[in-house]
């Protein structure tokens, strides 16, 4: 009904004659406001009535009026429970495994919640497989709080509810079925029993549905040589514990290779232990690759080959192996390099492994009859893994079909073609023509806007949801929350749109209990989040002819500069690339964050005219690249990357996203478009353009100079057969003419307190087990609500991360080699110049990452130097700082040695300029309550988390024992999330903890030794297991 | 309350031993019925006000003792009852005499006299004090008024006297008079003291004054609901941590849900405890706070049921420690053993509760410097207060020696 009724405010208004009334119809206000005095020109500005005085003493008023009114206290409300929940105690942490499976993800983890809502999450050690958590894991628990997300279903742009959607559908899908039109279901990778069955019996209900399952970042070749080899489409999963050789052909298996988690088995053989005799043994790893990846980075021996070098290589080490004649061409001394790798596979026999990221089914073919070849019981390809199952052919199948209206209906989940796609056009053109699309999304992505009906999905923290990831290894997804928005699980659409009554957590179940746990119990497995199943899978090979898939690699040829297309540890495939803690997290090799970019070779770049530079304020610049591949054309900022092959280059993907993403973090270009028929290997043009791009680097691309006080590498021969003090030198200083260790203290100016008491905690870091993945960046971030800065700030070096990974090049090939140049410099002239040379890095370059944070030292130069005595040390060994006394004079950060103390520039949260999570309610959610939210003016810094060793104390306290052995191994943030051991935390005071042991050994050292400072973080020497002495 | 007390005072002691015994009826009826029924509202049972004159005196008595058997036997007024209420029998009673059931019966019906003269008498008693107070203040400052007049008349007389008389001694003043203001300028080193005098305690007053901005000891605001610790822990001697349950185990002492308070309030709808009339906190005031909790718990009181229709209390938090302190309840009250009464102060007089402590560090630190650390009977620190108890050369341990006074205890 039409409401006809006239409300009026007074009597005045009634009567239309009157002028105030008509002049209030038109104005807001009667009288004109004087708004040409502040909005015209100086002059009368200068005539205005409103003098600079008058504005001092309006200033002056209102600052003591707001002064006076702020004096009253805020009201703070309490709302308790209306009925509590058994399980909920305000204070103390629940936690809940499950597992994360977005498509390119795939984890089994814990979830930590606070008075139900989830902060962090750790990983679940008790699941045997996939139990580590990378960085974009760790980070996906803000992904939940995103204020970008669906609050709800969408019609064509309209909010709608599900009723009218899952109504709408039902009905298309019954006409599509009468009129039998084809309708697809476009889906990532679910490793999940339940979601497939569930997509079976859809098939049955529609038979018109055919399902095409979608990876944006494909391993389709893999999965086709798998399946040629073995007649089985899965992959092969790794253990590279049992390794002593591991040779790998372009895969980044300590990144995103076949889904990651390789570095745990990794780091096992990479620590020199002794096995009884005096021989301390490690693994030998080789690496043959193009771009550097964190996996060459760990390498011992690194090799840079182009694209098509690598296939060669490839097919040249399948040759020495299988003593078939294999023609190639390769420069001479890198042919002998393969040779030599080839021996060393042969000689290890079963304790050899090959493994490869080359886009080619050939190339996978020849790694798995070399492994098959040597036995290798790394290469366990009975135990499959299902956590990529993308099919190119059939992608591209579908995207022809949607063009030609033979599919006329289409329901997408978890995937964004329209970003992802290289021919996106294509598929959205494709989109248009059809009948019905649906599209569950968490956020109004690219194909969520382009799509008809968007069904808004729930974050796997609010989903229910199973997982195979390796074969007969499962996992279950539980809700930790209940469902922030109005959102539906795409599972129980399907079971909706089949009709079916029941809910996907009953049909998990179900299935759970008749397919998989027979008599185990679903209550037990929940609480776990894994079972293993004593089913055992037998692969045979079923194929031979491997020689051809040699001659067919070694003959490719190179055309011009060559692409490699990878993804960053950061942001991965991109689909968290809204989440401002990935963008913030520094890369692991470039150390730039909130950017991709072109990685060039210094020769390439001096060639095409590619430059870096830095500016006044010590931030990096670069220069544009224009680069043209299969028609489409990006204009790229660069990096000179030290390691990069000539002739090839590298362009991270999932950047340059824009729907669904705040205005902050729409950065980058997107490389997908690059990605034709989803091959990382691109032939390009370049041309470089003379316009200006800023990045934001944490850390230049120097090197050490052979400051061995800071990394100290060895070989392992040398560590095998040498004294410590040889390769572990402890410098020494002169005491009334004799050579005196720092560490003693007759040369310390402090007096030494007694330490013996109570805690002392130390933390544990080995060189040798760092891959420089950077999960406990961010899980550093999540646990001490550390705040995200923005690109401008971090460009100023005012980024806030307590915690960094430096990455180190050396200047000649290896560290030592720098050690011994710099050595033999004599005189003044002579040093100018080498040292000169030596800030350059090498062309192929050895690499050490080093996770610095606060070194707690005992002998603190920041304490000394505090006015206001805000930070000081504490008897367990941890230099605290005490926010709230600290008045900001930064003398602290200017006295640390190690450059780990953070000042707040700015406040970080409630600021529209620093428009991060802190900005928002739901962003805020995240934070740790336990940890205060620093202000403005504060220095802050890393407090070994020492609101969980309090928290491990007062357990301890409350039931009256000591606190028992290993308690505090997991109580660091960082050390929690080290899935590679690297990094271990303990009381040195107990002498059975871990600490305590690994403090013996021989490799320890401390940052910076010569300064005196004892710090309480202490690290292993770096063996490299290389043959040069 | 008194003259009630009295009243049954002289019910007990002069009325003869036939006549039933109220007092005893009370005490009866509470130890017996009183889980089940109430005088006025139903309960689980009818409300026994009126059953005498209900039901005959026999019939009750082979009622109260046996309902069971009358119900068995079918008779009608017990049938009747037992399907009005749910087909829940009444428990058996074979213990009580006819005797104690007529007591109970009496209190039953005994309706005690309203005290309202009283209530009259006490706030015009009140009043006309505060008045009287008022008119002799009025009467001493019309007094200093007409003195301060007085004297200004004398004066201006006298100097008139002086002048009329030709004395002129104004000459000898102004010598005498000016040299002490004009002595004390031209004396610098004075002028200096003095300011610096007057700066120092400026400023010491003024951070005194600063020092008291943000502290809030004393804040008293108003709930939603006016829940009286008085009541709960003072009167009916409820432990602190049967509500506040979380302060054994976690930093929160936790407001207890309002499940919690239903856990007893399901069985008490009404007050009955002592009034104050003076600040108006009668039984009704009370009744009505427990209705509103009702009202946000969802509980219809005829049906006895939960409606599901909720609203949580938005309660306004007393103690509020700044964000960058760390307080763990766990700590103090579940290792230390501190008594809650030690930072809360007497909660349990407290009818409205307020802020005892001031909540500064000053009084945190203090606190750590005096208290010792109770180490009996916990293992965790038998070894820690062993060789620090040796290190300082004592006997026991204060919480600053075990490391209570280390920024980082509290700060991070």
């Amino acid at each position: 009904m039409e409401n006809h009724k006239k409300y009026w405010k007074s009597e005045i208004e009634l009567s239309s004659k009157n002028e105030m009334v008509e002049d209030l119809k038109n104005k807001e206000f009667i009288n004109k406001l004087p708004s040409d005095i502040f909005l015209s020109n100086k002059e009368n500005l200068k005539s205005t009535n409103t003098n600079r005085r008058d504005f001092l003493k309006y200033l002056g008023f209102s600052t003591a009026a707001a002064t006076l009114a702020s004096c009253e206290g805020p009201v703070n409300r309490s709302i308790p429970y209306v009925v509590q929940p058994d399980r909920i105690v305000p204070g103390i942490a629940n936690f809940y495994a499950t597992s994360i499976a977005d498509g390119f993800d795939f984890a089994n983890v814990l979830v930590k919640t606070r008075e139900g809502r989830p902060i962090k999450i750790e990983n679940n050690t008790k699941a045997k497989v996939k139990s580590s958590a990378n960085a974009r894991v760790h980070a996906s628990v803000l992904s939940m709080y995103d204020s970008q997300r669906l609050k709800g279903p969408m019609h064509e742009g309209k909010e709608i509810n599900w009723n009218e959607l899952n109504k709408n559908i039902i009905d298309e899908l019954e006409l599509m079925k009468t009129n039998d039109s084809p309708v697809a279901i476009l889906t990532q990778t679910f490793a999940s029993p339940s979601t497939l069955k569930i997509i079976n019996e859809f098939k049955r209900k529609y038979p018109n549905v055919r399902h095409v399952v979608y990876d944006a970042i494909s391993e389709s070749k893999a999965l086709d040589a798998f399946e040629i080899a073995y007649g089985t489409r899965a992959l092969p999963s790794y253990d590279f514990s049992k390794a002593d050789v591991i040779v790998s052909v372009g895969a980044d298996f300590l990144g995103d290779w076949q889904g990651g988690g390789h570095d745990t088995g990794y780091a096992k053989g990479r620590v020199p232990l002794n096995d009884g005799s005096n021989k301390a043994k490690m693994s030998k790893h080789f690496q043959l690759e193009s771009n550097m990846s964190i996996s060459g980075a760990n390498a011992d021996k690194r090799i840079m080959l182009t694209p098509t070098q690598q296939k060669i290589a490839l097919a040249k080490i399948y040759g020495y192996i299988s003593s078939y004649n294999v023609v190639g061409e390769l420069p001479e001394k890198i042919d002998l390099s393969i040779k030599k790798i080839a021996e060393s596979l042969i000689n290890a026999g079963n304790k050899g492994i090959i493994i490869t990221g080359i886009d080619d089914s050939d190339a996978h073919l020849l790694t798995f009859a070399i492994n098959d070849l040597l036995g290798s019981l790394s290469f366990r390809k009975n135990e499959l893994s299902l956590i990529r199952s993308g099919n190119d052919k059939e992608v591209l199948k579908l995207i022809k079909d949607l063009n030609s209206e033979e599919v006329k209906g289409i329901i997408m989940c978890g995937v964004n073609p329209a970003y992802t796609l290289p021919n996106s056009n294509e598929f959205i053109s494709g989109i248009k023509k059809t009948k019905f699309s649906v599209c569950f999304s968490m956020k109004n992505d690219e194909t969520a806007v382009e799509s008809k009906w968007v069904a808004a999905a729930p974050h796997y923290f609010e989903s229910w949801g199973d997982n195979e990831m390796i074969s007969e290894n499962f996992s279950l997804t539980q809700p930790t929350i209940r469902p922030l928005f109005d959102t539906m699980q795409f599972q129980d659409c399907l079971l909706k749109w089949m009709g079916s009554e029941s809910s996907y957590y009953d049909f998990i179940k179900d299935n759970w209990n008749k397919n998989i746990l027979y008599n185990s119990s679903w209550n037990q497995v929940l609480h776990d989040g894994f079972f293993r199943s004593n089913k055992k899978t037998q692969i045979k090979n079923i194929y031979s002819d491997y020689n051809s898939s040699a001659s067919r690699l070694s003959s490719s040829k190179s055309v011009g500069f060559e692409m490699v297309l990878y993804s960053k540890t950061g942001l991965g495939d991109g689909q968290q690339a809204n989440n401002p803690w990935l963008q913030e997290f520094p890369d692991p090799i470039t150390r730039v964050s909130w950017d991709n970019y072109l990685t060039i070779s210094k020769q390439d770049a001096k060639q095409l005219g590619l430059k870096n530079y830095n500016v006044s304020n010590g931030a990096l610049d670069s220069n544009y690249a224009k680069i043209k591949s299969n028609g489409v054309t990006l204009k790229v900022p660069v990096i000179i990357q030290p390691g990069q092959a000539k002739g090839s280059m590298g362009l991270a993907f999932g950047y340059g996203k824009t729907s669904g993403m705040k205005k902050e973090m729409q950065v980058g270009v997107n490389a997908f478009k690059l990605y034709t028929n989803f091959n990382s290997f691109q032939n390009i043009q370049i041309e470089s353009i003379d316009d200006n791009h800023e990045f934001a680097c944490v850390q230049l691309h120097n090197t050490l100079m052979g400051r061995g006080d800071i990394i100290k590498e060895t070989s392992l021969e040398v560590f095998n057969t040498k004294k410590s003090s040889e390769w572990n030198y402890m410098p020494k200083v002169s005491l009334n003419h004799i050579e005196t260790p720092v560490t003693s203290p007759d040369v310390d100016i402090w007096d030494e307190f007694d330490r013996s008491i109570g805690h002392h905690f130390n933390l544990s870091i080995d060189l040798n087990a760092c891959t420089g993945c950077g999960a406990c960046v961010i899980a550093c971030h999540a646990e001490n609500n550390v705040p995200v800065v923005g690109k401008q700030e971090v460009r100023k070096s005012r980024d806030m991360h307590w915690l960094r990974i430096d990455r180190y090049y050396s200047s000649k090939d290896s560290f030592k080699e720098d050690n011994d140049k710099k050595d033999a410099i004599s005189g003044i002239n002579d040093s100018l110049s080498v040292f000169g040379e030596m800030e350059e890095p090498s062309a192929n370059p050895q690499v050490v990452f080093q996770p610095v944070m606060c070194q707690h030292c005992n002998h603190a130069p920041c304490e000394t130097v505090c006015p206001v005595a805000a930070t000081s040390h504490g008897r367990q060994g941890q230099n605290h700082m005490a926010y709230n006394r600290c008045i900001g004079t930064r003398y602290c950060a200017n006295n640390c040695p190690y450059k780990v103390r953070r000042f707040n520039w700015f406040l970080y949260n409630n600021n529209d300029e620093f428009d991060f999570n802190m900005n928002d309610d739901l962003g805020k959610m995240v934070l740790n309550p336990d940890v205060v939210v620093r202000s403005r003016g504060v220095m802050e810094k890393c407090s070994f988390c020492i609101q969980s060793t309090q928290a491990v104390i007062l357990k301890a306290k409350r039931e009256g024992r000591t606190v028992k052995k290993g308690e505090f191994n997991d109580t660091c943030a960082c050390s929690a999330a080290c899935s590679t051991g690297a990094m271990k935390f303990g009381d040195i005071n107990d002498k059975e903890s871990q600490v305590s042991v690994l403090k013996e050994s021989e490799r320890v050292y401390h940052l910076l030794e010569s300064v005196g400072t004892k710090p309480n973080v202490f690290y292993h020497v770096k063996v490299r297991n290389t043959n040069e002495t | 309350m008194t003259i009630f007390a009295c009243i049954l005072v002289l019910f007990s002691f002069n009325i003869s031993a036939q006549e039933p015994d109220i007092a005893k009826g009370k005490s009866l009826f509470n130890a017996n019925c009183a889980s089940c029924h109430k005088l006025n509202k139903k309960l689980i049972g009818p409300a026994i006000r009126g059953v005498s004159s209900k039901y005959e005196k026999d019939w009750l008595y082979s009622w109260i003792k046996n309902s069971a058997a009358m119900i068995k036997s079918g008779d009608e007024q017990a049938v009747a009852i037992y399907e009005e209420y749910n087909k829940v029998a009444m428990n058996a009673f074979p213990q009580l005499s006819n005797e104690d059931i007529d007591n109970i019966l009496a209190y039953s019906d005994y309706i005690p006299p309203k005290p309202v003269a009283a209530t009259i008498s006490s706030v015009s008693e009140s009043t006309s004090s505060s008045s009287t107070n008022d008119i002799i203040l009025v009467l001493l400052s019309f007094v200093l008024i007409i003195l301060t007049i007085l004297l200004f008349i004398i004066n201006k007389t006298l100097k008139n006297l002086v002048l009329q008389n030709g004395l002129v001694a104004d000459e000898k003043k102004n010598k005498k008079a000016m040299p002490i203001v004009k002595a004390f300028l031209q004396n610098q080193f004075l002028v200096i003291i003095s300011v610096i005098f007057l700066l120092l305690s400026s400023a010491y007053f003024s951070f005194q004054y600063m020092l008291q901005i943000g502290v809030d000891q004393g804040y008293m605001p108003i709930q939603p609901i006016h829940y009286s610790h008085k009541i709960h822990a003072g009167d009916n001697q409820i432990e602190c941590q049967y509500c506040h349950s979380s302060a054994k185990k976690s930093k929160h002492s936790g407001i207890p849900s309002l499940n919690v308070c239903m856990n007893c309030h399901e069985n008490i709808a009404e007050y009955n405890g002592e009034e104050d009339l003076e600040k108006g906190y009668t039984k009704d005031f009370y009744t009505n706070e427990i209705k509103k909790l009702y009202k946000a718990v969802g509980w219809d009181e005829n049906s006895q049921t939960y409606t599901g229709d909720t609203e949580p209390v938005k309660w306004v938090r007393i103690h509020n420690l700044p964000d960058f302190v760390y307080f763990s309840h766990a700590q103090h009250v579940a290792v230390a053993g501190v008594d809650c009464q030690k930072c809360h102060g007497p909660v349990e007089e407290m009818e409205v509760l307020y802020q005892h402590s001031p909540l500064t560090m000053g009084w945190c630190i203090n606190c750590h410097r005096e208290t010792n650390v109770k180490v009996k009977d916990n293992e965790y620190y038998t070894k820690i207060h062993e060789e620090l108890s040796k290190k300082y050369g004592v006997e026991e341990l204060t919480v600053a020696q075990m490391g209570g006074l280390e920024c980082g205890k509290c700060h991070y």
